[in-house]
């Protein structure tokens, strides 16, 4: 169940609930009675700040260890391999994105519009992630594709596309759940009725109807899953993809001691970013979607 | 000997009053209702009573205790809420016995009261069905009889059937007023329905903004409304702009004809009042001998079944609704046919001028 | 439908390969001597500790997980702190693999922020005092929690708001104190999400690699680490038995998730009133 080695798949499913209740709306927030500021609460909330922000900090340290004390970051920024790797993970991603949501939203549109008892089937397919683990992904799928009559594995780009493929398997779930939350919430099939008795084609349909009421629900799945390809680990390394930004921060580890930190933090605090955008896009967004709800 | 008394109850949130100087003596075994449109403070007043809000000032006194800072689970009050509330992890008979279950009752004696509530409530044979498997009637019998099992001196209900079809409403506010009466308990009963309060209550509240606007029996609220909003929020009314001829006799112009009204009005000749007229009162034709008689058109004409609900014009912007009961010799007027409608003069009630402003073009709609 | 088209090369055909696989020998023999090979060796050590680990992580992850969820949405903290919690364990719980055990390594490794301040103020070792390395199982369960806690909350966080302010006023309406009310209405009511969510702990703690990787460098045998070795060839050329491993790893995990499955299916049920 994990993706890319350990918790990712918790940073993947937490989004997934938590992006479902962004797109969907919210039922009003109740409010549980206040009993004012519970001892334990507090005792417990800062228990529990001081497990998570610990090793943060640790992490801070250390980075900052070297004289002078941005060494290790001047160090890594101006390493080639970092920003070799950043960029080259970035594209993967970009392309994982691209390639997935090209399957993915045809996809869910057509079962949700024309055959919806495949559902079941597609939902279980995108939910193979969460029972294969990454490893176990990568070990079929290096066995396959390393002996004949398929022998990707012995090319740079051979390796490079296994690794899109598997990463874009990675995505189904986010992107998958994201769209289908998103389609549900546009009330898909009154809109495109609507347009077809307008008199519009397929093409124009998906493109100037559907899409662009998806912004937020593609924006969510491409921010996740752009989340786990940078920091993805086990695929990449299985198939040598040591341009991998996960696979540097490995290799880094087991080499330097001070600039390993520093780009801990950094692909942290850019996590943390990328959590920001999602936020900001599912906040702003959320009542748009609503504009076909003829409830 | 009052039992249950609120004295001077007010309700602040922040800046907002919700409640202001709420005043009420019910008796024991009466039931009373809160009737007000929403946000008029009814439920506040309500969840006061039971202990979920916490009053800004005033008092709650029970049958001679006080109860105003009392926790909710420590008063014994039964609420039945609008949505029911059951607990969604226990079977009914479960549901039924909590109460009494925290109340460390022993269980054969939990046992029989369940069998007994259920019985009342007409769902002997649900006992170990789940809420999730029970229609929203069988539901609401449900919370009534949770509420009522660990016999509590106070009966709350929260609209409890306005989540519910008509036709269940109608017969389940009956047998919720059979049982009232059975049991004889105190009963507050909150809601936006006039119709349910007028059917169901000894006496009823009528709030608006947080206030009082009249205590009575239901009989006095309809027939004897003491504000404007009383008048026109119990059941529907005609409210028509009147001009005075003569302040001492009575003697009003309405759409340019003449009525008389059996009492004097306190206000100038010249000066234009609110005459309020119940569609009951109106009949269509000469009517009795003194009564007053106004020429019209008619507007227009809707069949409600046992009713036949007629709108004549008398002039621009001035219709009066009548209701004539339905039965199949009936001869309806035509539209846009000329009519005479009558009213007796002791009819119309005068709605002080000072307080009802309407716009020309609400009169032509009901109120 | 080029999905299924996809679906079937990047997914089936590896899984299928590996299904085959775990019935043959290095000859190309149906058998299943690859699966009873699994009790030899280090293999069952490997499955032992990763069930140990996960159940140990899923458990306490749970428990705190919930406690913490429960302290934020419900315990009468200022609402901001709620927001900040959950956008926090978003990040948190993808923080794992290579950054989360650096960092560990970092705060309680040899020269780690709290071994040496332990040190240096209380005289206590961690090693020899309190007889406790960081390349350890309990090392490793440390380090997991750190993505189980934020998971836990982000799921359970939804239960909770679901508990209808109702039910707690009924209860008390009917005279229960709170402490009845968590023990007979909201307890029951969430015990099927906590199952559920534990379960799901399992199954992530169980498949997670890349961090136990980066903390012991392999030292400490895991199921997904033996896995791990067998696709670099590391040992015996036995590629069937490697299959049969993975066929393990995959029994393992889904009956993880027909568990979970089932559990959330009752809970629905109930709440569907």
């Amino acid at each position: 169940m994990s993706v890319g080695g350990g918790g990712h798949t918790g940073f993947g499913l937490g989004q997934l609930g938590v992006m479902a209740s962004w797109l969907k709306p919210r039922p009003g927030a109740e409010g549980h009675k206040r009993r004012r500021g519970s001892l334990v609460a507090w005792v417990v909330l800062i228990a529990g700040v001081v497990y998570f922000m610990v090793p943060l900090v640790a992490t801070l340290l250390f980075s900052l260890r070297p004289t002078p004390t941005t060494l290790a970051y001047t160090n890594v920024l101006n390493d080639p391999k970092f920003s070799g790797s950043l960029l080259y993970s970035f594209i993967v991603a970009v392309i994982t994105i691209v390639v997935s949501l090209a399957i993915i939203v045809p996809t869910a549109f057509w079962v949700r519009l024309k055959v919806p008892h495949l559902r079941t089937a597609v939902e279980f397919v995108t939910l193979m992630p969460f029972i294969i683990p990454a490893v176990i992904l990568v070990f079929g799928i290096i066995r396959v594709y390393s002996a004949k009559p398929f022998v990707f594995t012995r090319t740079e780009f051979g390796s490079d596309a296994l690794l899109v493929a598997a990463y874009v398997v990675l995505s189904f779930p986010y992107m998958y759940r994201a769209v289908d939350t998103g389609l549900a919430a546009i009330d898909v099939r009154s809109l495109t009725e609507a347009a077809q008795s307008l008199g519009a084609g397929w093409p124009r349909i998906i493109l100037r109807v559907i899409l662009p009421n998806l912004r937020t629900a593609l924006l969510s799945g491409a921010f996740l899953t752009f989340a786990i390809v940078i920091g993805e680990y086990t695929i990449a390394s299985f198939l040598a993809r040591n341009n991998q930004f996960g696979v540097y921060l490995s290799l880094l580890g087991q080499n330097k001691a001070f600039e390993p930190a520093a780009v801990s933090l950094i692909s942290f605090g850019l996590t943390w970013l990328a959590m920001i955008v999602i936020a900001l896009i599912g906040r702003g967004r959320r009542d748009r979607i609503q504009i076909t709800g003829a409830k | 000997m009052s039992f249950l008394v609120l004295t001077g109850i007010q309700k602040h949130f922040g800046t907002t009053v919700a409640v202001e100087d709420f005043n009420l003596s019910a008796e024991r075994g009466e039931f009373v209702s809160f009737l007000g449109p929403s946000g008029c403070g009814k439920t506040t007043t309500l969840r006061m009573i039971a202990g979920f809000e916490v009053p800004t000032a005033g008092t709650i006194v029970l049958d001679g205790g006080d109860i105003t800072y009392r926790p909710p689970n420590r008063r014994n009050v039964g609420m039945v809420f609008q949505s029911y509330a059951l607990f969604p992890n226990m079977n009914v008979a479960d549901n039924v016995g909590f109460g009494l279950k925290v109340r460390k009752r022993p269980p054969d004696q939990i046992r029989k009261r369940v069998r007994e509530l259920l019985e009342l409530v007409h769902l002997g044979d649900k006992g170990s069905r789940f809420p999730y498997q029970l229609s929203g009637g069988q539901q609401q019998r449900v919370a009534l009889a949770r509420a009522l099992a660990f016999e509590p001196e106070v009966l709350l209900l929260d609209e409890p059937l306005s989540a519910l079809d008509a036709k269940i409403r109608v017969s389940l506010r009956q047998e919720i007023r059979a049982i009232q009466r059975q049991l004889g308990i105190t009963t507050v009963y909150v809601t936006h329905d006039q119709e349910e309060a007028l059917s169901l209550s000894d006496r009823i509240v009528v709030m608006s903004e947080g206030r009082i606007e009249q205590i009575g029996t239901p009989f006095e609220v309809y027939n004897f409304p003491t504000t404007a909003f009383v008048a026109s929020f119990v059941g529907t009314l005609n409210v028509l702009p009147a001009t005075v001829i003569d302040a001492g006799a009575g003697r009003l112009s309405v759409a340019g004809q003449e009525v008389h009204i059996a009492r004097a009005v306190e206000a100038s000749a010249g000066s234009t009042i609110s005459m309020a007229l119940r569609p009951e009162m109106v009949s269509l034709g000469e009517g009795v001998e003194g009564s007053n008689r106004v020429k019209g058109t008619v507007a227009d004409v809707s069949f409600l079944g046992s009713i036949v609900r007629m709108r004549i014009r008398l002039t621009e912007g001035v219709v009066v609704t009548l209701d004539v009961f339905n039965e199949p010799t009936l001869q309806l007027p035509a539209l846009n046919a000329p009519v005479t409608i009558s009213f007796p003069a002791e009819g119309p009630l005068i709605l002080s001028s000072a307080v009802v402003v309407i716009p020309a073009a609400a009169l032509d709609a009901e109120i | 439908m080029p999905f299924f088209l996809f679906a079937f090369a990047a997914l089936a055909l590896p899984l299928g390969f590996l299904v085959i696989g775990s019935f043959q020998d290095s000859d190309g023999n149906l058998t299943l001597q690859n699966f009873a090979d699994l009790s030899t060796g280090t293999i069952p050590v490997a499955f032992m500790n990763s069930i140990e680990i996960s159940l140990v992580t899923a458990v306490g992850g749970g428990f705190f997980g919930f406690v913490l969820a429960w302290a934020v949405i419900m315990g009468g903290l200022p609402s901001w702190i709620r927001s900040a919690v959950m956008t926090f364990s978003g990040v948190a719980s993808n923080f794992a693999g290579v950054p989360l055990a650096l960092a560990f390594v970092f705060t309680l490794g040899n020269l780690g922020l709290v071994t040496k301040f332990l040190m240096d103020s209380f005289g206590l070792s961690l090693r020899q005092d309190l007889g406790f390395t960081l390349y350890s199982k309990t090392g490793i369960e440390i380090v997991y929690f750190y993505f189980q806690f934020p998971l836990m909350i982000l799921i359970i966080a939804p239960a909770l708001d679901g508990l209808r302010r109702e039910w707690r006023e009924a209860s008390e309406n009917l005279g229960a104190s709170a402490f009845q009310y968590w023990r007979h209405v909201a307890l029951p009511i969430l015990t099927p999400s906590i199952l559920g969510t534990m379960i799901l702990l399992f199954g992530n703690s169980f498949g997670a690699q890349a961090t136990a990787f980066q903390l012991t460098g392999g030292t400490i045998e895991i199921a997904t680490i033996a896995i791990g070795r067998q696709i670099r060839g590391d040992v015996l050329h036995n590629p069937g038995l490697g299959y049969a491993m993975a066929m393990g790893m995959v029994v393992v995990m889904s009956v993880v998730i027909t568990a979970y499955t089932w559990l959330q299916r009752r809970s629905e049920r109930w709440l569907r009133s």
